[in-house]
Formats: structure tokens, sequence, C-alpha cells
């Protein structure tokens, strides 16, 4: 078992944000975190990285409680993919995966030379070789997230964090990201907002429904109309994907009035 | 009719960044490239600055009596050459090129730490902590101060005002950056005001001459004797800051960036601030309060070689020493025989300097 959380509550303050949550992520499976804003979904993740410690419950990497882990060691056992930010320094993008190495070396040890070898596969995998010496300010939303990625890739842990990591992607890097994800086949842990991504890219869905986890299993099962109505209050209808086959949440208007036949009035 | 819909292919556009980013621009320079050339120039600086004043002193002689002290070779330069190089001047050039190297390196760990882009000593409230208490030594005398030297008394207030601004700047006992930035800009308006208060008080001319003298920083006290300390402690702790360059991109990219890549972000912020303002006590107990440079020479270097510390950290320190040592050549030439306080050229030269590059690098 690479990740598991047992009984976590966490507060901020005195306000709770999660309260009794299970959660486990076995070695290869790709898990998906699911619920609407201020669920407390990535609350519950930094949890992992111990950026909030639970108030309750415990967090264990590959068997080992988080709390007894140096922070360095949590960052060789867990390695975060967050949100695309406007970055306040501007790395370039070789700079930014050689952060990956840091849980690994000591102070005045450097990672060029042989010690490279993780970033220049880390850059090969993302396919960034290329934009290696850019900073990340000339790069799109797409190719900063995938340098993320090879920063985790290069921290060579096995447990990989995503924290809504295809905000502000457009739907081809979004695809693009969560497909690299997938082909890197180690054990995810993946925050995601859109149902439909996270129901075609997760082997398994959590849904955070005001700080408790209200369902978890397989995306088909999980995802039910009653459910989506239940937690987003949102009305939708399950359909089959034409070209996959996989499962598609078809999503209705909040006011569901009839919608105008857009198709028939163009082509009359 | 039925409408056409076009779809024209766009030249994919660069993607800029959305707000000002620091660093930007600079390609990816080795520090054995960039390091030697540096060393090279501050070592030939050091010289001409020592050559350069009231009573010019050939370059070369300057070489010869650094010679003879050092190693006691070549035939000994006049008794006056050496007095003006070895006692007066060779001090005082080695101890600006100290301080500016101290000052950058401040700046750049200030910056980093509290992830903005404003942040120096002064922002941060330690400069105008040492001002207060060095005022008041220097208008009421040291026994004001609890008997303290000027230099002391300004130690001691840059430290208390570190303690303060840490302690003010806590939620939920972690130091949180853009509390700290606010902290300090309002302990430095609140330390500020109370020293033009004593200034105002002090009903001594000269008093306040010397206090203005001393806020806008000066490097004349300097001397062999006071060279040792701020040289070891910026020595000491600019390696140990080097030693923890990787830190200090970590808390660049974020609080979470940080502690998912091994660094305890919350502890790891408050020692290099502690760290940073011991050195600031160091540096403004020798040189007064000198602005600026610890806010322009960190964006200088990062304009130039990016934004990583594992490069900032010894360029920014090897810049800052030649910008000091050139500033305060400045200051001991431009109003002969007068002296100009360091903090006035520091600011006028610098300012016109980082808004060209400014506008350069927006504009690439």
């Amino acid at each position: 078992m690479r990740l598991s959380l047992s009984g976590v509550s966490v507060r901020i303050g005195a306000v709770p944000i999660v309260a009794d949550c299970d959660l486990t992520v076995e070695d290869g499976e790709r898990v998906g975190l699911v619920g609407p804003n201020g669920s407390g979904k990535t609350s519950l993740l930094r949890t992992v990285y111990r950026a909030l410690d639970p108030f309750a419950g415990g967090v264990a990497l590959s068997g080992a409680d988080v709390r007894t882990l140096s922070q360095r060691e949590v960052a060789r056992r867990a390695a975060l993919v967050a949100q695309d930010a406007a970055p306040d320094f501007d790395f370039t993008v070789e700079e930014v995966v050689a952060m990956g190495r840091g849980p690994w070396l000591r102070s005045f040890e450097s990672a060029t030379g042989r010690g490279a070898a993780p970033i220049t596969a880390a850059l090969e995998r993302v396919r960034l070789t290329d934009h290696r010496a850019r900073r990340l300010s000339t790069l799109s939303g797409g190719e900063r997230q995938r340098a993320l990625v090879a920063r985790a890739l290069a921290q060579e842990s096995p447990l990989l964090l995503l924290d809504e990591p295809t905000n502000h992607l457009d739907v081809h890097a979004a695809l693009e990201l969560l497909e690299l994800v997938r082909d890197l086949g180690r054990a995810t842990l993946c925050v995601l907002h859109d149902l439909n991504l996270a129901a075609a890219y997760c082997d398994r869905l959590y849904v955070l429904h005001r700080g408790r986890i209200v369902a978890d299993g397989p995306p088909a099962e999980v995802l039910t109309p009653e459910l989506v109505q239940t937690v987003f209050g949102v009305t939708c209808t399950h359909l089959t994907h034409p070209v996959t086959g996989g499962l598609l949440l078809a999503f209705s208007p909040r006011r569901a009035a009839p919608v105008a036949a857009f198709g028939e009035e163009a082509n009359r | 009719m039925r409408k056409q819909a076009t779809a024209t292919i766009v030249e994919e556009l660069p993607q800029g960044g959305r707000r000002p980013v620091l660093g930007r621009g600079g390609r990816h320079i080795p520090l054995s490239v960039v390091a030697p050339p540096l060393l090279v120039l501050l070592a030939v600086t050091i010289c001409v600055a020592v050559s350069v004043g009231s009573v010019g002193v050939r370059p070369e002689t300057v070489l010869k009596v650094i010679a003879d002290h050092l190693i006691g070779a070549g035939t000994p330069a006049s008794v006056m050459d050496d007095q003006i190089v070895w006692n007066l001047r060779l001090p005082r050039v080695l101890l600006a090129a100290v301080v500016g190297a101290g000052l950058a390196v401040v700046g750049v760990t200030l910056q980093a730490t509290a992830r903005n882009p404003l942040a120096d000593p002064y922002v941060l409230g330690v400069s105008a902590g040492a001002g207060l208490t060095a005022s008041v030594a220097i208008t009421f005398g040291s026994a004001a101060v609890a008997g303290l030297s000027t230099s002391a008394a300004a130690f001691a207030g840059a430290l208390v005002a570190t303690v303060v601004v840490l302690g003010l700047s806590r939620r939920a006992g972690r130091v949180v950056p853009s509390r700290l930035v606010l902290a300090g800009v309002t302990l430095s308006y609140l330390f500020s005001g109370a020293t033009n208060f004593v200034i105002f008080r002090s009903g001594d001319a000269d008093a306040a001459h010397s206090v203005l003298f001393w806020l806008l920083g000066s490097l004349s006290e300097s001397s062999w004797s006071n060279l040792p300390l701020p040289a070891a402690a910026v020595l000491v702790i600019g390696v140990s800051l080097m030693s923890r360059a990787r830190t200090l991109n970590a808390l660049a990219a974020g609080d979470d960036a940080a502690l998912s890549l091994g660094v305890p972000a919350h502890r790891a912020r408050v020692r290099l601030l502690v760290v940073a303002s011991l050195l600031t006590g160091v540096l403004v107990a020798v040189s007064g309060g000198i602005g600026f440079v610890g806010l322009i020479v960190p964006h200088l270097v990062r304009l130039a070689v990016g934004p990583d510390h594992r490069r900032l950290l010894p360029i920014a320190m090897l810049v800052g020493a030649i910008y000091l040592v050139v500033v305060d050549v400045l200051c001991r030439v431009l109003v002969r025989p007068e002296e100009l306080p360091v903090g006035i050229v520091t600011a006028v030269l610098g300012a016109p300097v980082f808004l060209w590059l400014l506008r350069r690098s927006e504009a690439s």
C-alpha cells in the first residue's frame, strides 16, 4: 500500500474542513478525488505532504506515519504537481526539474554531471527536452504543467499527488497531461474538478461532500445521477462514449427548459 | 443563407507571463564562466578605487604596497604612499566590498524567503530599528543606550527589530510572508518616525548632522580593526546561504512546492530570516544605513542570470561588492573635499540603471 489515510480530520483554526476520511491508494493505482468547491479536496491532499497536520486520524506513506518522517523523507515518497499558477520567480524548465532532486542531495551536492540522469530522463519523458533552457513565463500552461510533472518524475517518488493539474488548461493540454500521467503507471492521487476527466482517467474515485467522503469505487458506480444531484446539485444522464465505450456524463442545464433546436434552425 | 464557418490557423503567439515575474530573460550561463571574470573585475576595481582620491596614487604603486605588506616583496614604496594606500584607503575599499557583498546576499535571501521582489532590510524594518538605536546613541551619548557604542547600539536595534517583525508576522505559529512585509513596512515607518523625533528634539545641529550622515550610510569609519568581523560574517553567512541555495529555490517556488520537495518551509523561513537579519545587523553597525544595494543588486543579477540561487547568490555577492566599491569612490570624489553619504549615491546611481534594465527586459 502506497498511501493510506485513516480517520483523517482537518481543522484550520477552529473550523472543521474535513472529518473522518478514510482513503487508500495502492501501487500503480490512479485514484481521483472529486467534490464541489470547498468540499475539502485540497486540504485532504495537503495532509499527505504535511502542509496540514490532521487534527485527528493519521496519514501513512508506504507504511510509515508521515509524522514520524522528516520532510525530506516525505518528499522521497510523494511528489506534488499543483495547479498552474503564475510563477513569482522565473526559473528555467531545467532548473524547475532539478528542484525534484532536492530530497536526494546533500547541501552542496550538484545535480549536474552524473546526477543529472533523472533530470534528463524526466525532460525526455514529458517531451520538454528542447525547452529545457526556456523560462517558465515563456511556456504555455500545458508546457508549464508538464515541467511540474517532470519535476515530480525527477523526484523519483513512488506516489504522485496532483492538485487540479488541468485547471486553466485547454482541452488538448488537459487530455495530454492526464494521458501522460496515466502512462507513467505510478500510484497517483489526483484532485479533479471535471467529472468526465475523472471518470476517464481514474481507476477509482472518492467523492468529498461537505468535508466527508460520501462514496468511493469505480467511476461508473460512484458517479450515479443521484449522487451527482445530491453532491453537485446538477442533473446528469449516463451516456456511453461513442468512441471509447466509457462513461460519459451529460449535464442538463439547471433549469431544464427545452433546448432550442439550433441545428434544425440552421438547416432550414 | 447558411453562414460559412471559417477557421483560420493563427500562428502560435508566444505565451507571455501574466504578470511581471522575477528574473525574466537571461540565458543559462554557468557559474564557472561568470564568476572568474567578476572576481578579476572586483580585484581591478579595488586597485583602481584605492588609487583614486584627494591624492592620486598610481595603480602599480598600489599593487607594490599591497605586495610589500602581504609577502614582503619588492622595493618599498614611499612612506606617504604606504600610509595612504595601506592605512587609509585599502581598509575602506575592502569594507565597501564586504558590505556590498553582504547587503546583496541579504537582499537575495529576504526576497526569496518573503517571496516578495521588494523585500530588503529596509522593508523588513531591520535597518530602521538599527537607525533608531544608533541615532539615540549619537544624539544622547552611549549612556542612553546602556553604554553601547553606536555600532553596538545599531546591532542591538537590528536584533530587536527582527524579533518584533517575526513576532508580528506569525499566524498560528507560522511566519506568513505577506504579513512579514506588511509588519516590516509598518515598523519601518514607526522606527523612522521615532528616529526623526530624536533628531528633531536633539537641538544640536552637529548631532543631527551626524545622525543624518549615519542614516544615509558611510564607510568613513573604516579601519583594519573593524574589518575582520563583518568580513568573517559575510563569508560565513554567505557560504552557509549558498549551501542552502536549494532551500531558497524551493521557498521561491512557494510553500506547498517547498514542502513537497522536502523543505520544512516554515522552519527554514524563520532560520533564513534570522541569519539574514544578523548579517544586516553586523553590516549596519559598521556602515550605517546603506539603502538600495540589497534591493537593486539582486534584481540586476536576476535579470542577467535568472533566479536559480545556486548562481544568483555568488554572483550577487560579487556584483554587490563591485557596485559598492564604485559607489564609494564616487562618494569620495564627487564633492571633494567633502564626502557624500553612500546611500545617496547608491540610490541616485542605481535607480536609473535599474529602470533602464527593467524597460529593456520587458521589451525583449
